[in-house]
């Protein structure tokens, strides 16, 4: 397979190519949408299918390219590859680089693999505008590629702003009776943090290019950067502590998260939990914690934000386990399980970060397949309070099936996937912070608690309410669409080792670079103090 | 070639395509008189008055393309008058468009209106060229008076009357405090040409003479007005609303621009020895501008009031630029000149195209639903409201308006570094704004028995279709027109004993 990826030349255009396929896709499908921008009734389902269709086909093939990745990928180097570079804006020194390493591979393949199920997913709930929905779902996929491919921290952050929009809008048309309040705080809340790492990468840019007389934003021209004053550092790591702990979310930046992943529609959610959150985790691994270790690991910052990040586990399972609103515990319990990863980033050992890399993974697969299957439920019976449901078992028993293995992978139960990595992050956190490792792991218990709870009263109380004894069982193309999910929960529970390879000389390079910068670092710190 | 103003064979090829906007507008004038109003009259005379503008458009290119220069005078000879020109004329015609069918449509049947949107162009090409504080103040004076007819060309409405007295009014108070100041500034320094005055207040040490202070504040508050800053800014939301909308979309986008780029040239070409001084000033009247614009437009539920207090917010975002000092300032500005002037005229263009004469659709609940109805002009108007607020690749040129100022404030030799924190501070709060509207297009039903909307005219068509090609197209690939803007907005400070380069020493606020 790599010999033959190697004969077409395939690391050379992969990834110019995975943001190219959506965005040609999308310009094509908006022009068969003003083809067909008259139409009505059975014209315009005609046209809505071929929407549908046409999506699907350019995410799976998109899928299918990016795929190579998995064979083309060499596990023993940590640096860039696949990599591609034009000049974009001469002038301002921005560049259209673009390159991969094993933190970036998992979370491209990871990209790839849900874009074509959340579609799916929402094959039949949305009805209205279907050509506006699936291009900005091609859309965003282009910001979210972008995101993580940009080797400029210009295009960086272009990308970064660019899938906002589609999402803003997917949530507040799409959404639910709430939706544009919770897409507007959703906007707010991203744009405010992101703006001022706009500041702070305008700064880096020139500094990384003063001898040149104009800027330079490529990410590995930033790393060289002679370290900066302990305040000037300070204020730059918080600029990007802002924009990416809103992301995560971290505990107190959270409060969008629920609103925005409950009103959105199913594959919306599916998006913002499977990908979007791990935008900030990303950016923690990428651009925070490398370019500021001194900051990053220093006593007080570290203890405040694993602290933070121990509290989300804590809190958010609390909250999870209250909620009588089956989508919003998701999407507490979403909070819980990022903070878990970083806790893993923070505890900064080739374990934890391992493990908050596979926390990543794993909650992208389990939590979108949590969206899509509260999803399929809603369709049915339009509603996603926990009360309105039990003892369903019998009744969709396909359907029961896959919830449990689902859940019960979110939970971490050994043999899938979250077993694995919540594993990970705590063997390899307890060696730097045990006390903080110790309490999250109260949160893991939590998370048994809340969704084994929440089984029991869907899936197996008494059968008390005769309307849901009328509900139906999944047809083809929810299982067709689940499959692929519970592959992965079961591949990566038993046999995660080529996973692990892939990313292991990356994180191990991350691990070391952070300690011996850091260790640099804090001796001048005290110097700087001494003085 | 380097020009000679003295000789005025080459003064008159100075002040070419202006003179030919001046007089061609003279001629236009009379023809307007000729004949009694009517619809199609007008229609004829707003039509000659484009076809003036595109050919004076031409001139100033082609003029810019011989890259003259100009020994010391009355008038700058320099790529950034050009630069500044074409904003103007870019905006002149999309106004003129737009007006052939505002017109027609509220029975506005003066012909005149066009010739005046001419002579006030005219006033904005001698403020950017000026290199005399005379002549500035008749470029000032022959722009505003235009305006201000312009503000209450529609009779039959109270409301446009009351704009354009107060417009008047202000605006007449705000040219006392430049008069004042030019001639204080003038008794201390003995000069009223810009670079004279540069040189003289480094050559006899005048940074700390009170007469030149006041005379600085008089003028700093004479912009202030003309620019809408906070404080100063009272106007504007009154008049914006009450104007005519093609001419509000003028004054938001021409008008200011004219006022910044005279600000611009008189104080980076006179005051740069008086930075430290003025500095402070202007940092808190950028800070004061930008919070108060943004909070301010939060609350309006009407449309042109809200771009009026949003064109108040980008006065604060363009005076960060200022603050600056630099050379960069002036370039960033022509940068995020052309970017707000195609997302003004634009938005503007949705307004009127969607009004009535009955119904003027001006409030945000109007626009709920105009998705479903017309969507075309809802992704257009989207577009707008994003590259004002500076949103990267939807808002196209937008985004790399704002990158270049806050380059222009942290690149500055004093970092201006806490100014840039309030501007994207205050520029989230402005999605707040933007957003609403954005999310009254896409996200609200359209209400039941709503009227249909009228028919977009041709011109309107024009000139919203055009505003969103350039800002996607060079909001992708920006590298054609910041070289362009790079290359062409320099301020050409003639030969002699230079001025006092901005000072490092300056309070980095």
């Amino acid at each position: 397979m790599a010999d033959f990826l190697r004969s077409i030349g395939y690391n050379g255009w992969v990834l110019p190519a995975l943001l190219a396929i959506p965005t040609v896709g999308a310009l094509v499908l908006w022009l068969h949408g003003w083809t067909r921008r008259g139409a009505t009734g059975d014209a315009a389902d005609a046209a809505a299918t071929v929407a549908r269709r046409l999506t699907l086909a350019i995410l799976i093939v998109e899928f299918v390219v990016s795929a190579g990745l998995w064979w083309s990928f060499d596990p023993g180097s940590a640096g860039w590859q696949a990599t591609a570079d034009w000049p974009w804006i001469d002038a301002w020194g921005a560049r259209f680089s673009l390159g991969i390493d094993g933190l970036s591979l998992m979370m491209v393949l990871l990209t790839t693999f849900l874009m074509p199920l959340a579609v799916l997913g929402g094959w039949t709930s949305v009805r209205h505008k279907v050509h506006s929905y699936h291009v900005l779902m091609l859309l965003l996929t282009v910001g979210m590629l972008g995101v993580f491919v940009a080797k400029d921290l210009f295009l960086f952050y272009v990308m970064w702003e660019v899938m906002l929009i589609p999402m803003y809008f997917i949530v507040g048309i799409w959404g639910g009776e709430r939706r544009i309040y919770a897409s507007i705080k959703f906007f707010i809340y991203t744009m405010v943090g992101s703006l001022l790492m706009l500041v702070a990468i305008v700064y880096l840019g020139w500094q990384a290019g003063l001898l040149e007389g104009r800027p330079n934003f490529a990410y590995d021209a930033i790393m060289a950067l002679p370290e900066f004053q302990p305040m000037v550092a300070f204020w730059l790591f918080a600029a990007f502590f802002v924009a990416f702990a809103v992301k995560v979310p971290m505990f107190p930046f959270h409060t969008w998260l629920p609103d925005a992943h409950v009103e959105a529609p199913t594959a919306g959610s599916v998006i913002l939990a499977g990908i979007l959150l791990k935008f900030g985790t990303y950016g923690f691994l990428r651009i925070a914690v490398p370019l500021f270790p001194g900051i990053a690991l220093h006593p007080v910052v570290r203890s405040v934000i694993v602290g933070l990040a121990v509290i989300g586990v804590i809190y958010g399972s609390l909250v999870a386990l209250v909620q009588p609103d089956f989508k919003k515990l998701v999407a507490y319990s979403s909070v819980a399980h990022l903070g878990m990863v970083m806790l893993g980033i923070f505890a900064l050992t080739k374990e934890s970060v391992q493990g908050a890399m596979m926390v990543m993974i794993g909650h992208g697969v389990s939590t979108g397949a949590l969206f899509l299957l509260i999803g399929m439920i809603y369709e049915r019976k339009h509603s996603r309070m926990i009360a309105d449901y039990g003892g369903i078992a019998k009744v969709v028993p396909i359907y029961a099936t896959l919830l449990t293995v689902v859940a019960l992978s979110s939970i971490g139960l050994p043999g899938t996937n979250g077993f694995i990595a919540e594993f990970l992050v705590m063997v390899g956190s307890f060696k730097t912070l045990p006390g903080m490792t110790t309490i999250s792991a109260l949160g893991v218990i939590l998370a048994a608690a809340y969704l084994l709870w929440a089984l029991q009263r869907i899936l197996y109380n008494p059968l008390d309410k005769p309307e849901n004894s009328r509900l139906t069982d999944l047809n083809w193309r929810e299982i067709g669409l689940m499959v692929p999910l519970v592959f992965m929960i079961l591949w990566m529970g038993v046999y995660p080792r080529p996973v692990l390879r892939r990313m292991e000389a990356s994180v191990t390079r991350f691990v070391k670079d952070a300690e011996t910068r850091a260790a640099q670092q804090s001796i001048t710190m005290t110097m700087g103090g001494a003085r | 070639m380097n020009l000679d103003l003295s000789i005025p064979a080459q003064l008159t090829r100075a002040l070419g395509p202006d003179l030919l906007l001046l007089g061609g507008a003279m001629v236009l004038m009379l023809l307007a008189a000729w004949r009694p109003d009517s619809a199609s009259h007008q229609r004829t005379v707003g039509l000659a008055s484009l076809a003036l503008c595109v050919a004076v458009l031409v001139a100033v290119i082609l003029v810019a393309m011989q890259g003259m220069t100009a020994g010391r005078g009355v008038l700058a000879v320099d790529s950034f008058r050009w630069a500044s020109d074409v904003v103007f004329l870019i905006a002149a015609i999309m106004t003129i468009a737009l007006s052939v069918d505002y017109n027609a449509r509220e029975g506005i049947a003066v012909a005149e209106a066009h010739v005046l949107v001419l002579f006030a162009t005219g006033g904005m090409m001698l403020m950017a060229g000026a290199r005399d504080l005379m002549v500035l103040f008749l470029g000032i004076e022959l722009m505003s008076i235009a305006v201000y007819v312009l503000a209450g060309l529609n009779r039959r409405s109270s409301r446009s009357a009351e704009a354009a007295l107060k417009y008047f009014l202000l605006g007449a108070f705000s040219t006392g405090f430049l008069l004042y100041g030019i001639a204080l500034v003038y008794g201390a320094t003995g000069s009223t040409n810009l670079v004279t005055i540069g040189e003289r207040i480094a050559l006899l040490g005048l940074k700390t003479s009170p007469m030149l202070l006041i005379g600085v504040g008089l003028l700093l508050v004479g912009f202030a007005f003309k620019i809408a800053a906070v404080p100063f800014h009272m106007w504007a939301p009154d008049v914006y609303e009450g104007a005519p909308t093609p001419i509000t979309g003028y004054m938001a986008a021409a008008v200011k621009a004219a006022a910044f780029a005279a600000f611009l040239r008189v104080w980076l070409e006179a005051f740069p020895g008086v930075y430290a001084e003025w500095h402070r000033a202007v940092w808190w009247l950028a800070a004061i501008t930008m919070v108060v614009g943004n909070v301010v437009a939060l609350q309006q539920r009407n449309i042109k009031r809200m771009l009026a207090y949003s064109s108040i917010a980008h006065t604060g975002f363009i005076l960060v630029a200022l603050a600056a000092g630099t050379q960069q300032a002036a370039t960033a500005f022509v940068y995020y000149l052309i970017a707000y002037t195609l997302a003004t005229m634009g938005a503007f263009a949705v307004l009127v195209t969607l009004g009535t004469s009955g119904q003027p659709r001006e409030t945000i609940e109007d626009y709920h639903g105009l998705w479903q109805e017309r969507p075309a002009m809802a992704i257009a108007m989207a577009v707008f409201m994003l590259a004002m607020l500076g949103f990267p690749i939807f808002g196209g040129m937008g985004f790399f308006a704002k990158w270049y100022v806050l380059q222009a404030a942290l690149q500055a030799p004093a970092p201006q570094t806490r100014l840039a924190v309030i501007l994207v501070l205050t520029t989230s709060i402005s999605a707040g704004y933007y957003l609403s509207l954005v999310m009254a297009m896409f996200m609200k039903p359209r209400p039941a028995g709503a009227a249909p909307l009228p028919a977009a005219g041709f011109m309107a068509r024009a000139v919203i279709g055009v505003s969103v090609a350039l800002i996607l197209v060079f909001g992708a690939w920006p590298d054609p027109i910041v070289k362009l803007v790079q290359r062409n907005s320099m301020l050409g400070v003639p030969p002699g004993p230079a001025p006092t380069p901005v000072t490092q020493t300056a309070a980095s606020r």
